[in-house]
């Protein structure tokens, strides 16, 4: 029945679509919330610097919505496409959440394009600022509603299964599962904080390569400061997750910090390679995975070898659990001092290292939402249900997969040259201080 | 009503819509790219742009609804429909991709890229004929299961002359749709050159889409007998979509109530979608799936049901907003304001 070579290739597929779709997802899902704070901040300072950094970041956001819109279309359809047995079998139970995400972007892709062709048609700003909630909710919601569904499939629930048949189906509980709330409130949040990383990492860069202008100032310390509380809203879910995992998928767990015995006074043990099955070269966190999984010091955390073998996630997510989080905690710390620094004058701060290491933030954070799905992910193999299906029995029978995998790699390439291109282009050739100049000028007043 | 039914009525609309939509979408893509190369650039471009810019993604937006919709209340067709479709939606995928893209990176990036405009009006061609292909697999006979996993033949679909007939009239109604639109919208915008131009190639593409759509119906006569049956069943709803089609080509010819014309069109249209859907009825794809056999269960119909109307009431008023905006803005149709992204 599995035809192996389909199943290998659509596996490659579906992670290669959805590793570049997130990419453009989360800034999809953080942007337009930075916009709203920067067009309310500058409402409520009358300030100008903020409202034109909202329709700037705005114009940004639009090319990089255009190809999340895109890849998404992509993933949609790849869905029925590369795992027919598995959207034929959740479609009954998981339908409406899926549903329920298309009206989200259904609304934003409105609000969106009247926002854009509308800027300078009302005289008073709130009105822009009332057209960006729809936009900035809207984001929001649809990673709400398709994180269910990805939930979901981590902790099925919502209906019986008699003799292979799906009876008493609750899509409402199907919705609601365990996996939902960490699940949800983590993709949301870090997806605002990767976003605002991403915008200060932009001003930083424009402050390094000269421009000295007190609009990329404004900008940068806006958006150190929403990194620095999505951050630590980040670090604290993740924490929840934690203890999510101990009490439902305890094997992604165990898989993701080498836990392979079960005991009590765990120790958590960050970084290491694994060489034939023993751990070298880590650091031991006495007691720290009792914490983490339970709140207790002695709590007892089940480890590998109470699974069957063939139900253990591959033991590589351990890196991928690592990367993620220390890039967070490394976040953390650099958007602390850099606030710190902004309010006891820290001259550091302005120091041309400390804004590469800023620069750097951004693609950091990117890295980290990718590791932090793949290990996501991957944590949940062998299932594509867990508990229910497996993903060898999902996939489907077809023998194209591999030509369409080809295809497509070559379309992201196109799309990533592409984003690079125009977005570089688009800001170079349009600097800042020209449009100040430009829109004084048509008010009829001093460039400030 | 049963459930069964209201789901296909609703899901069969939203495809009218997306047909509507993005027919003069991929028609005004087209028109615009052919515009740059034949010297006509000046007199088209500012036109298709104005109307293309907010709307372009709210259009894409209804064929996700569609699939999305289609699994969850057929999902079934996840297991015929996605094993089958593989190379041709792939295909249908990559090309609003690239579309969809380089329609972004030409408005909001570098105006005036040749290249992107080609690419963008190409595609756009391209995409009602890979799309198209699933209203012939679903007529029957180029599906047989083996070993219970549905196979397509490819050769029997590309050597029928309806899977032809199909991408012909695909081709022939999207650009004469956009080019009736375009003509309306240009007429609006007080734009006689571009109006003058549009007119010329609604009547030029009126022709071949009545007679393409007249000769699938005699094909299938060969081809699915049971559904010419029904169709000629419904005779009086073709007849009446044919008297729509005359009254738009009449109104077009003598330079008259264009937006009339337009609404003409889209009666023509709905009746022809509406009579050929029923007379399809109860097969979702000839003869292995049937509405019926496909359906979902009756919780989540309810709740998609529920959704579906909470979803509306929210995307109707905004709908209302943005055409009121945009589409019957005067100031903006005429391009005196706000059209600077």
């Amino acid at each position: 029945m599995v035809n192996e070579e389909a199943l290998f290739f659509s596996r490659i597929l579906t992670e290669l679509t959805l590793s570049f779709h997130i990419i453009y997802a989360t800034i999809g899902v953080g942007i337009p919330l930075m916009i709203m704070i920067a067009q309310w901040v500058g409402i409520k300072k009358n300030d100008e610097h903020y409202i034109l950094l909202a329709r700037r970041w705005t114009r940004g956001f639009v090319i990089t919505v255009a190809v999340g819109v895109v890849t998404g279309t992509a993933i949609g359809l790849q869905l029925s496409l590369l795992w027919p047995n598995f959207m034929e079998l959740a479609g009954n139970v998981i339908a409406l959440p899926l549903f329920m995400e298309t009206f989200a972007f259904f609304f934003e892709a409105i609000f969106l394009g009247i926002y854009l062709y509308t800027w300078d048609r009302f005289e008073n700003q709130r009105k822009h600022l009332l057209l960006l909630i729809p936009v900035a909710v809207g984001a929001s919601f649809s990673a709400v509603f398709i994180t269910m569904v990805n939930a979901f499939m981590n902790a099925p629930q919502g209906f019986e299964l008699v003799d292979g048949q799906l009876v008493n189906i609750n899509p409402i509980v199907a919705m609601f599962n365990p996996a939902m709330p960490t699940k949800v409130a983590h993709v949301v949040v870090t997806a605002y904080m990767t976003s605002a990383f991403v915008l200060a990492s932009i001003a930083a860069f424009r402050l390094l390569k000269g421009s000295n202008h007190i609009y990329h100032k404004k900008a940068l310390s806006l958006t150190m400061k929403l990194g620095l509380i999505f951050s630590i809203a980040a670090a604290v879910i993740g924490d929840f997750s934690g203890k999510y995992l101990a009490e439902y998928q305890p094997e992604k767990l165990a898989a993701a910090e080498w836990h392979f015995e079960t005991e009590g006074k765990a120790p958590l043990i960050m970084y290491g390679v694994l060489d034939d099955g023993e751990v070298k070269y880590a650091i031991k966190l006495p007691f720290a995975l009792s914490v983490l999984a339970h709140s207790d010091p002695t709590a007892e955390v089940l480890g590998l070898d109470q699974f069957p073998e063939d139900e253990i996630p591959p033991l590589y997510i351990h890196y991928l659990f690592d990367i993620m989080v220390t890039i967070g905690v490394w976040m953390v710390v650099l958007s602390f001092v850099f606030w710190i620094g902004m309010k006891r004058r820290w001259p550091i701060i302005h120091t041309k290292w400390f804004r590469w290491l800023i620069v750097l933030g951004g693609p950091l954070s990117i890295l980290a939402i990718e590791a932090g799905w793949w290990m996501a992910e991957v944590g949940r193999q062998p299932w594509v249900l867990r508990g229910l299906m497996r993903t060898a029995d999902a996939a489907t029978s077809s023998n194209q997969v591999d030509l369409m995998l080809v295809l497509f790699a070559g379309l992201y390439v196109i799309l990533a040259i592409g984003t690079i291109v125009v977005l570089s282009r688009m800001f170079r050739k349009n600097p800042v201080e020209r449009e100040l100049e430009e829109r004084a000028a048509e008010k009829g007043g001093v460039p400030k | 009503m049963n459930l069964e039914i209201l789901g296909i009525s609703v899901l069969w609309t939203f495809l009218f819509g997306y047909t509507i939509v993005a027919s003069i979408d991929f028609g005004a893509g087209f028109f615009n790219a052919y515009s740059v190369y034949a010297g006509k650039k000046h007199i088209l471009t500012n036109i298709i742009q104005r109307y293309l810019s907010p709307v372009w993604e709210v259009t894409n937006v209804f064929l996700v609804f569609f699939f999305v919709g289609i699994v969850g209340f057929f999902p079934k067709t996840a297991f015929y429909y996605g094993t089958i479709l593989l190379v041709p939606a792939s295909i249908a995928i990559l090309l609003l991709a690239i579309r969809g893209s380089y329609y972004a990176f030409e408005t909001y990036g570098s105006r005036g890229h040749k290249g992107y405009a080609f690419m963008y009006g190409l595609s756009g061609l391209f995409i009602p004929a890979s799309l198209s292909i699933v209203l012939t697999i679903s007529e029957g006979g180029f599906v047989s299961l083996v070993d219970g996993n549905p196979v397509l033949d490819y050769w029997a679909l590309f050597s029928s002359p309806l899977t032809w007939s199909i991408v012909v009239l695909s081709l022939a109604a999207v650009l004469y749709i956009s080019a009736v639109f375009l003509t309306w919208y240009a007429n609006k915008a007080k734009d006689s050159k571009a109006t003058e131009l549009m007119r010329k190639y609604a009547l030029l593409w009126a022709f071949p889409t009545i007679v393409t759509a007249g000769g699938i119906i005699v094909e299938l006569r060969f081809h699915n007998p049971e559904h010419y049956g029904r169709i000629l069943g419904l005779w009086w709803m073709f007849a009446l979509s044919f008297l729509m089609f005359i009254g738009t080509v009449w109104l077009i010819w003598n330079r008259k109530h264009y937006g009339r014309a337009f609404g003409l069109l889209v009666g023509q249209f709905a009746l022809a979608f509406y009579a050929y859907g029923f007379s399809h009825y109860p097969y979702l794809l000839y003869p292995h799936l049937t509405i019926y056999d496909g359906f979902t269960n009756k919780a989540m119909a309810i709740s998609l049901v529920v959704a579906f109307i909470a979803g509306l009431c929210l995307l109707i008023p905004s709908l209302y907003l943005l055409l009121r905006l945009f589409l019957f803005d005067k100031k903006y149709v005429e391009g005196k304001s706000d059209y600077h992204p």
